[in-house]
């Protein structure tokens, strides 16, 4: 790599820099300057730090228009890269306001520092065009957030969560990794978009089916989806509420398009396409996961009594309605559609999941846990924080006149435009609808512990009105309210990120 | 004009949210100014519409250009009546919710919430747009009930909600399969006017017509699918009844007309016999399980289903007599129901605090409550179906479409009607016109039962008024549904064979 390749590069990965420059930034004002000072001066200075460092790198994405572009064959550029990308720098925004609160730990330093390393992680996973660069985004991200879940270090549950996430997280990166290892070796390249040349034209192929499954493996363990969610419940439920809804916004989000993109790209048509009407060969893997995770999401989270563990199942049971998405890019006529409306149910459940995890977050701080009990009564007691938990939580049900509604739209019409009539979509689409009382219901139930249910007096623990903490504080509130708005403006104006998000894929050219 | 009846009914939900709590006891009179905001805007921008059977586009904009999503809202002789009893109903129930003094703030709003988007539902005219303001509904009807209602509120409000949102799901996968057979082209995919030009094959029409007319008819009280609309009722407060009743199931009905037998017909051909015998049996069922009841509003909460059978008979009955009957039936039974919700709960229920009738037997209510007893009787002969108040046209139309297009369903249908004068024979025996045994413990001088009040007063004269004027003058609606209806029915034999 020459010189002017590698400006060029600094130039394309600019906000990756300027993320990762907050990171030390934020990591060096800590240890160098605040010593000694109150925690929470040093968590204002270090939020204060990483808003600056996402705004700043924010602004570059919107500002600094880019042409499509490869460097090197490794760091993939163009319009949706970047509102992905875009996404997530806000997500970590909103999380870094969260973590304000984040009086659990005094590694202040490195929980914001890790927070955005994670962030760099994901930009990265958004980015990569090369096997190398696919696992060493993952990477960066997956050990980002170990560590950040464990930070709560009296917490032996967190401890507990860290470990489960850990453990299945490697083992999820050494399928992956022997998962790639075969890609590379049936076609000699590391390259995405060369490895789809070289599979061209294959037939049927035991070792390529092998190469597929377990590098699925890998993002299946990102994603959350059945039968590699099994860390999930218990990684929402211990970890960091600040934490825990990174990992269920950002992480997600851009795993899954990691994933969308690694579909689309590697393995436009994999073994038997070559016959006319053949599904590709990851379709049926992919269709299965969809199913298994809608279904054991769905059910699972009938039974939670914790309200962090019930978003985690009703996390998996998302994670199978865009899978439907990512089995929709199967067809090749409409990739485009099928893009954005994975692009578009991402980023509109992060941003609800997101709220959900800053409620959470209002109640442990109050009760010591997010049990569902505990919500008996918020109505009362912090009216904005039950409201914007209503947005959020029938958001995720898909009810008008929220995000979700457009999104599950969209993601089902994209789903049923890519196969036949009655073909598999279809069928998918049919459970994933039948399904959906389902999750109204936890969802509902949720909501009336919240607001209707009422308190019973004697119970109550000593909470009178002057309570500080009853109220919420303000900037949990705040970042409720501004991801409430952003759920509830979605919702009523679908176009305002369909319209740029259909512009982008279109100049991204897919 | 039209369109502000929605936008009023938002403005003042979202008025009352942000209404500061020192003022909290003039929300009541707040909500009535925006309620009769949008029945005003209804009537007024109604009477721009000349009953030729045309529709009368109000707004047409894009709305998700890349969804080809419109934000679509249009009038025609069909759903113009629809949006004049949502305006009535909406005035009455909140007169008839005068009394409630427990966050009236909340409750209001949520009420408009609900008013607004019946409608939207009327008048939208992009089926993604109906069903959007179709789901924003559930919600509303949800808290109003878990929160304000009486009887197993929580239960009922559940109940009521899980089976909308199963109904809409049905719905969904119809408006799917229509968006991606339609996907592509360049025109608007979900344009209702213009799909129901469109001739579908019949193999589509077959699969994809019951998805719209079970999914849309779980809101009306299709046999067997209605056990949520008695509970739901009798949970619900007053308003929230009458508003269920009134207005709320006609949602149901009036989308299984629009987006479910207007554009299939041959789909509504091949279901044609099993729809009318569902719902006949829900007439018949409804009616004889009402006969049984002991809880008064039990009785009304029956009764709303079997005059549903006559809506949802008439839609499928496929001539324009028994189509135009049902969205009569539908305006009527709006008014009825409401009226008979507002009795029972509002002016005996809140005052006496039992609805069971063998207790009220001992009140003698006729003496004490005569105005209550006197809108029973009337609103009960409008029930039975007497000449002179709407059901009578209603369900006379409904019957002779039904006779042309199965005579057995209007023989059993006959029968239906007897047992609807028995149930409310009944009732009013039981409840009003019944003297208590000399010796019964209770009869000695009771407590005395606060008057009715003014704004009860209004509400059902405005009701009841509305009712006779349907019955003596049926074409004041008559003359604007049948020419649609009409133009509904040349439009399938203009797209082909049926």
């Amino acid at each position: 790599m020459n010189t002017a390749q590698f400006f060029e590069l600094l130039k394309l990965a600019g906000p990756e820099a300027l993320i990762t420059l907050t990171a030390l930034a934020a990591l060096l004002v800590d240890l160098m300057v605040m010593p000694g000072a109150p925690l929470r001066a040093r968590r204002g200075i270090a939020t204060l730090l990483t808003m600056v460092g996402c705004v700043a790198a924010g602004l570059y994405l919107v500002r600094v228009p880019v042409q499509a572009a490869v460097v090197g064959g490794l760091f993939a550029v163009d319009a949706l890269t970047q509102l992905v990308k875009l996404g997530l720098v806000g997500l970590t925004g909103l999380t870094a306001a969260l973590s304000y609160e984040a009086d659990y730990t005094d590694h202040v330093g490195e929980h914001f520092a890790l927070l955005l390393l994670a962030t760099v992680g994901l930009m990265v996973m958004a980015s990569a065009a090369d096997l190398v660069l696919v696992f060493l985004g993952l990477e960066l991200a997956g050990l980002s957030l170990y560590p950040l879940v464990a930070l709560n270090k009296a917490s032996p549950r967190a401890t507990e969560a860290a470990l489960k996430y850990f453990f299945f997280g490697a083992l999820a990166a050494a399928f992956t990794l022997f998962g790639f290892s075969f890609l590379y070796g049936l076609t000699g390249t590391t390259n995405l978009a060369g490895i789809a040349t070289a599979l061209h034209g294959r037939g049927p192929d035991p070792l390529l089916a092998v190469a597929v499954g377990m590098s699925l493996v890998g993002f299946g363990f990102k994603v959350a989806a059945v039968p590699f969610h099994l860390w999930a419940p218990d990684a929402y439920q211990g970890a960091p509420t600040p934490v825990a809804a990174l990992i269920a916004s950002g992480s997600k989000l851009a795993g899954f398009f990691l994933l969308g993109r690694f579909v689309a790209l590697t393995l436009p048509e994999a073994p038997g396409a070559n016959t006319a009407g053949a599904a590709p060969g990851w379709v049926p893997v992919v269709a299965a996961l969809a199913l298994a995770s809608m279904v054991a999401g769905n059910l699972a989270a009938l039974a939670q009594r914790d309200f962090k563990r019930l978003l985690a199942y009703s996390a998996v049971a998302h994670a199978g309605y865009l899978l439907l998405a990512v089995l929709a890019l199967s067809g090749a006529v409409h990739r485009s559609a099928a893009f954005a409306a994975l692009v578009y149910y991402g980023m509109t459940y992060a941003l609800a999941g997101l709220g959900a995890f800053a409620a959470a977050s209002h109640l442990e701080r109050r009760a010591g846990d997010a049990a569902l009990d505990r919500l008996v009564g918020l109505g009362r007691r912090a009216p904005w924080v039950a409201g914007g938990l209503a947005v959020f939580l029938l958001s995720l049900a898909g009810l008008p006149p929220l995000a979700g509604f457009p999104a599950k739209f969209y993601v089902f019409a994209a789903a049923l435009e890519s196969g036949p009539a009655a073909g598999l979509p279809f069928w998918l689409v049919v459970a994933a609808l039948g399904l959906s009382p389902v999750g109204f219901y936890y969802y509902l139930r949720v909501l009336k512990l919240a607001w209707v249910v009422a308190e019973d007096s004697t119970a109550t623990p000593a909470t009178s009105e002057s309570d500080p903490a009853a109220a919420g504080r303000p900037i949990e509130t705040a970042v409720m309210l501004l991801a409430a708005a952003g759920v509830v403006l979605l919702g009523v104006f679908p176009e305002w990120l369909l319209g740029p998000l259909r512009a982008a894929i279109q100049q991204a050219g897919w | 004009m039209l369109p502000w009846t929605i936008y009023s009914s938002f403005a003042g939900a979202l008025v009352l949210l942000a209404w500061p709590r020192r003022w909290a006891g003039a929300a009541r009179g707040v909500a009535l100014g925006f309620a009769l905001a949008g029945a005003v805007c209804g009537v007024w921008g109604g009477l721009a519409y000349r009953p030729s059977g045309e529709l009368l586009t109000l707004v047409r904009a894009p709305w998700v250009p890349a969804l080809g999503l419109e934000y679509f809202l249009a009038v025609d002789g069909l759903n113009l009546p629809l949006v004049w009893l949502t305006g009535l109903a909406a005035v009455a129930g909140i007169l008839f919710s005068w009394n409630v003094t427990e966050q009236p703030r909340a409750f209001f709003a949520l009420y408009l919430a609900l008013i607004g988007g019946v409608y939207g539902v009327f008048l939208s005219f992009d089926l993604f747009l109906l069903f959007f303001f179709y789901e924003v509904a559930i919600i509303p009807k949800y808290f109003l009930i878990a929160r304000w209602g009486s009887t197993r509120r929580e239960y009922g409000a559940m109940k009521l909600a899980l089976y909308s949102f199963a109904g809409s799901a049905l719905v969904f996968l119809g408006v799917l399969a229509l968006y991606v057979k339609a996907a592509g082209g360049n025109a608007p995919p979900l344009d209702l006017a213009a799909l129901a030009r469109r001739d579908y094959d019949p193999g589509f029409q077959r699969w994809v017509f019951p998805l719209f007319f079970v999914g849309f008819g779980v809101l009306a009280g299709l046999w067997p699918l209605h056990t949520w609309a008695p509970t739901g009722h009798v949970a619900a407060p007053t308003a929230a009844s009458m508003l269920l009743a009134g207005v709320v199931m006609k949602l149901g009905a009036y989308g299984a007309l629009r987006a479910g037998v207007a554009l299939f017909p041959s789909g509504v051909a091949a279901w044609q016999g099993v729809f009318l015998a569902l719902a006949v049996t829900g007439i018949v069922y409804g009616g004889l399980v009402a006969l049984v009841q002991k809880d008064f509003k039990f009785v009304i909460g029956y009764s709303s289903v079997s005059h549903m059978g006559f809506v949802l008979l008439g839609l499928v009955t496929l001539n324009p007599l028994g189509l135009g009957g049902a969205v009569l039936q539908m305006v009527s039974h709006g008014l009825i129901a409401g009226l008979l919700f507002a009795v029972v709960g509002r002016m005996v229920y809140d005052r006496t605090h039992t609805r069971q009738l063998d207790e009220l037997t001992g009140l003698r209510l006729a003496r004490r409550l005569p105005f209550a007893a006197a809108t029973f009787v009337l609103a009960g002969m409008a029930s039975m179906g007497l000449p002179g108040f709407s059901g009578f046209v209603a369900e006379l139309s409904v019957l002779v479409g039904a006779w042309e297009a199965q005579p057995t369903a209007a023989v059993v249908t006959g029968a239906g009607i007897v047992v609807g004068a028995a149930y409310i024979w009944r009732a009013l025996q039981k409840a009003f016109a019944s003297e208590p045994l000399p010796d019964a413990p209770g009869s000695a001088a009771p407590a005395p039962l606060e008057p009715i009040t003014l704004p009860e007063r209004l509400g059902a004269g405005l009701l009841l008024a509305a009712t006779v004027a349907l019955g003596l003058f049926p074409g004041l609606v008559m003359d604007y549904i049948l020419p649609s209806a009409r133009v509904l029915l040349e439009a399938w034999h203009a797209g082909g064979p049926r």
